[in-house]
């Protein structure tokens, strides 16, 4: 094995960028998955089946499915349905939409564990239906949903390098560019493995610290 | 989309996924068996081997370890992979570091008067594994462990982009042929879907069955 510390010096302003297009995505496609994956979780609960059945069938239908798949049928279906958006945004979007639907199963585990009194309650003094969800029923589930929610945004890291896919430039992709014009696979690869070790390990930790704190 | 590439591509494609499944499903297991055993054991240097593959599989992306299987290990070994089995390799030693918490739970989540039947009854460790915990503990497994399959199944995907011909490739190579992508890719994530709905209800029978085996019933629910 021959392992060539300056191929890795060379590697590092790649890295860099395909770190922040990374911690970029991360971040929107978070906050895409917990805004939608609310609203898929309010749809579990709507008062007809009507929309429950077809919100359940939808999100069971994206959670089961392969991401990379998604990827690729919404980098290659849209432009023809005439919506054009760079590779970024659609990967950003397809993991985000994505994820909202594992977010959608803890908010729903969370929404179902406050207590029932607290939906009779709000019944009981007549609220409007966004004043009982957003004034009763989620300040309560959020509390303990918090854990479960950053599990997911460690498990959705973990899968930005599939954007690479498409051609979005995140640290995988870097590394392939970098291996393609240096024919050296062993470290820009090896880089961005620890990398995603050194980033996921104490966010993990991070979160069981929360989950001690916050779920009782 | 013709017949022809439904033939030559996407029927051998399901195939190839099925059996990407089957295989990396066997060793996952295998790595989850023994790493979660591990990681129940009295020596703590054994502990800490087992916690520590756990988080170095779990920490990083299998997308990226299949890479590194594939491009990496073949230079500092001297040997090639084929890509199927840097595939099955990189999702088996991923996906059975996630097994590996969940046969941990289990274990854990057994009665501790259970274990100290069998230290009552002098029954060796091994013994006590086999005839007290893993017969109460498997059934808790399952669940957890049908969700992990499904999970893996979507991994199969990643396979595509080191060009083993799956489900995935052979929607790339059609929608090459044909251009149709929102046909052949709206097809290709039916049959995932048809493939984890085929999972999760084996998976529900088994967990009828190995509860019915040590006396509790399932009612209604179980495995989601």
């Amino acid at each position: 094995m021959n392992w060539d510390w300056s191929a890795v010096a060379d590697f590092m302003p790649r890295f860099w960028d395909g770190v922040l297009i990374t911690l970029q995505i991360l971040v929107l496609g978070s906050l895409i998955s917990f805004t939608l994956g609310l609203l898929w979780a309010i749809g579990f609960r709507a008062p007809t089946r009507f929309v429950r059945w077809p919100v359940n069938l939808i999100t069971e239908f994206i959670r089961t499915t392969p991401l990379l798949v998604q990827l690729f049928f919404l980098y290659f279906v849209l432009p023809e349905w005439g919506v054009q958006f760079s590779a970024l945004t659609t990967g950003t979007i397809a993991i985000g939409l994505h994820y909202s639907t594992y977010t959608a199963q803890v908010y729903r585990a969370g929404i179902d564990a406050v207590p029932a009194g607290q939906w009779e309650a709000a019944t009981a003094l007549s609220l409007p239906a966004h004043r009982t969800w957003f004034a009763v029923i989620l300040p309560q589930a959020v509390r303990r949903i918090t854990p479960a929610l950053g599990n997911y945004v460690i498990a959705m890291l973990k899968d930005t390098p599939l954007l690479a896919a498409i051609g979005v430039l995140e640290m995988l992709q870097e590394s392939r560019l970098e291996s393609a014009s240096t024919f050296q696979y062993t470290e820009p690869l090896t880089v961005i493995g620890v990398a995603f070790i050194l980033i996921a390990y104490p966010a993990s930790l991070l979160v069981r610290a929360l989950e001690r704190r916050l779920v009782r | 989309m013709t017949a022809g590439l439904w033939q030559n591509w996407v029927l051998p494609g399901i195939w190839i996924t099925v059996q990407l499944l089957l295989y990396s499903a066997v060793l996952a297991g295998f790595v989850a068996f023994a790493v979660g055993m591990a990681r129940t054991h009295r020596s703590r240097f054994v502990r800490f081997l087992a916690g520590f593959y756990t988080e170095i599989f779990r920490g990083t992306s299998a997308l990226i370890l299949m890479f590194w299987l594939f491009f990496v290990l073949p230079p500092l070994l001297g040997w090639q992979l084929v890509p199927m089995w840097a595939a099955v390799l990189a999702l088996g030693l991923s996906y059975g570091a996630y097994g590996a918490e969940i046969v941990r739970g289990a274990l854990n989540s057994v009665a501790p008067a259970q274990r100290e039947a069998g230290v009552a009854l002098s029954f060796s460790p091994w013994q006590r594994m086999r005839l007290i915990l893993l017969p109460q503990a498997v059934p808790e497994m399952i669940p957890p462990f049908c969700n992990l399959l499904v999970e893996l199944l979507k991994g199969t995907a990643l396979v595509s982009l080191l060009g083993v011909g799956d489900v995935s490739f052979a929607a790339y190579l059609v929608r090459l042929a044909t251009q149709e992508s929102a046909q052949i890719y709206t097809i290709s994530l039916v049959i995932y879907f048809v493939l984890a709905f085929a999972i999760t209800r084996s998976m529900k029978a088994l967990e009828k069955k190995t509860k019915s085996n040590i006396g509790v019933t399932v009612l209604g629910g179980g495995a989601k």
